[in-house]
């Protein structure tokens, strides 16, 4: 089943003299995990609200061509009946975050779909645990620090379940391990929901593709509005290697690239280490 | 030139029970690059906005070229001392990108020809030439953060400060942000970053200072405290890869330069060399 479809879909901001986007098509499929990145300004953020809804509802411009989200057309439907199947998390947590106690944020959602009282505490306790937040239960959003906001703000969208889930940067602002093992329960999380039988599709936009890379099973690269790559996670980079746009490959793969037909490599490497012992062999 | 000198600085959000700062001692002199580093809630932005005054000592002193900063006006500070939020939201308020880089020029009595010669050179450097009519919350992610940067850097402060810079920012961003901080240093002015990307930082810096749960783990050399596992474990950082990649060759000093990495490797592995 197709999660997400998008047909011809360009936009222009109101204000602005170009489209943002033009002629995006794409389609995700039922419990798919694709990275969507691309030099900054080029529209990812832009594609996830339209996948929302958020654009038309909220931002005005000049909009073309179709979008359907689990089957609803996106631009007929409230942003609200999206909302309580496709979770979006921001870039900037603050604009998510608007009670006075973590807690209250994340049983926020589990409220307005008008759960029992015990399964919004439950899932109130499962999100926080899942990104390490417990013990910030009962502080204020605002006191918490931009990393740790981040955190709040993504509990509080795991605490709905829903089926599609976007992240636009969802870690620009944790330390390196925290990044990690954010990404890390994300894609557990997928996993324990699905052993339920419950299929989660996640939509990732990042810059930092190296923590993505191991996760996902697509890479849509967007360069000026455009879908200009759309593959399997190597061979978007390498293809957006050979185009020169300027995405954050991660450093090993920039030499492998650069190497590997002069040095007869094949396989990508996971790491420096591996790369430097295929090298070292004859 | 601007000399910062931290001592026993603590501090205490007011409503907090514990020490966001613990007993922290610095001195920071011109021509200085220095990463702050740490884990998250560490105390980074705390001990950023002790610097410039936008917050003041709960105990200790900080002094800017010998002036306690609970003496001196944000707005005197921000003349000498710069600081690039890392929500650029927090920091915009004008209506137009011009009008943004504009204010603090205006603020610190550049007439509106130097205002207008500094504005067009800074919109050139950071490729915002085409904003310039439009309103700073409507741009992008990396687009904002840009425009967060020129505003501060536009009246060229003697020491800038920059919370997490390279959030939303492509490979060409980063290289470009990365020039324009080396090419301040090179001209005598200091630059401190707080960044999560330990790449980004082992390519400017030369100093490193790691907080940790509010208290300074390590002050000196970066490439020494990142090579440091114990280090890098108890601040949650990770290796740079330039550092890794010249501890697993034993060669010192690569620039981040994949072209010349690469040819190096090729010259090295005799594979390559069929």
């Amino acid at each position: 089943m197709k999660v997400v479809e998008l047909r011809n879909v360009s936009f222009r901001y109101a204000g602005s003299e170009r489209n943002v986007i033009s002629n995006i098509n794409l389609q995700i499929e039922e419990g798919e995990s694709v990275l969507i990145t691309g030099p900054s300004g080029c529209g990812k953020s832009t594609i996830a609200r339209i996948i929302m809804g958020l654009i038309p509802h909220s931002y005005p411009g000049e909009l073309s061509g179709e979008a359907y989200v689990l089957g609803m057309n996106v631009f007929e439907n409230p942003v609200s009946s999206i909302a309580t199947k496709c979770g979006i998390v921001f870039q900037n947590p603050e604009n998510q975050l608007f009670t006075f106690s973590v807690e209250d944020d994340v049983a926020f959602g589990p409220e307005n779909l008008a759960l029992p009282r015990d399964e919004i505490r439950r899932r109130v306790d499962e999100s926080l645990k899942l990104v390490g937040i417990e013990h910030l239960r009962y502080s204020s959003p605002n006191s918490l620090s931009g990393g740790e906001q981040q955190k709040a703000a993504i509990a509080s969208i795991l605490s709905m379940h829903p089926s599609v889930m976007i992240f636009d940067e969802p870690t620009s602002m944790l330390d390196p391990s925290s990044s990690v093992s954010l990404v890390q329960s994300i894609f557990k999380l997928k996993e324990s929901l699905e052993k339920t039988g419950k299929k989660i599709t996640l939509i990732i936009i990042e810059h930092r593709i190296s923590l993505l890379l191991n996760h996902v099973s697509r890479i849509i690269i967007v360069s000026d509005g455009r879908i200009v790559v759309d593959s399997d996670p190597i061979t978007a980079l390498y293809e957006g290697f050979k185009q020169g746009i300027p995405i954050n490959i991660p450093p090993v793969l920039q030499i492998f690239f650069r190497i590997k037909d002069k040095c007869g490599l094949e396989n990508p490497p996971k790491d420096l280490k591996e790369l430097l012992t295929n090298l070292k062999t004859r | 030139m601007v000399e910062i000198v931290v001592e026993n600085l603590f501090f205490k959000y007011h409503d907090a029970e514990k020490y966001a700062l613990k007993n922290i001692n610095l001195v920071i002199k011109e021509r200085e690059s220095i990463a702050i580093l740490g884990e998250n809630g560490a105390g980074k932005t705390t001990l950023a906005k002790n610097l410039n005054g936008l917050l003041k000592p709960t105990q200790g002193s900080v002094r800017i070229d010998g002036i306690d900063t609970r003496s001196l006006s944000v707005a005197k500070i921000a003349r000498k001392v710069g600081f690039v939020c890392h929500n650029p939201d927090h920091q915009f308020f004008a209506e137009t990108v011009e009008e943004e880089i504009k204010f603090g020029l205006r603020n610190f009595g550049f007439s509106e020809k130097e205002a207008e010669k500094k504005l067009q050179e800074v919109l050139k450097i950071f490729g915002l030439e085409e904003y310039r009519r439009r309103n700073p919350f409507q741009l992008s992610g990396g687009e904002k953060k840009r425009l967060a940067i020129a505003s501060i850097i536009v009246w060229n402060p003697e020491l800038l400060i920059l919370d997490e810079p390279t959030i939303g920012m492509d490979y060409a961003q980063r290289q470009n942000i990365q020039k324009i901080l080396k090419s301040l240093v090179s001209e005598g002015r200091s630059i401190i970053v707080i960044t999560h990307d330990v790449d980004f930082a082992a390519n400017i810096c030369e100093r490193a200072v790691v907080l940790s749960r509010g208290e300074i783990i390590g002050d000196g050399s970066l490439r020494d405290l990142l090579s440091n596992q114990e280090v890098i474990e108890k601040a949650s950082l990770r290796k740079p890869f330039l550092i890794e990649l010249e501890e697993e060759l034993g060669f010192k000093r690569f620039e981040e330069d994949f072209d010349s990495i690469s040819e190096f490797l090729i010259r090295v592995f005799p594979r390559c060399r069929s």
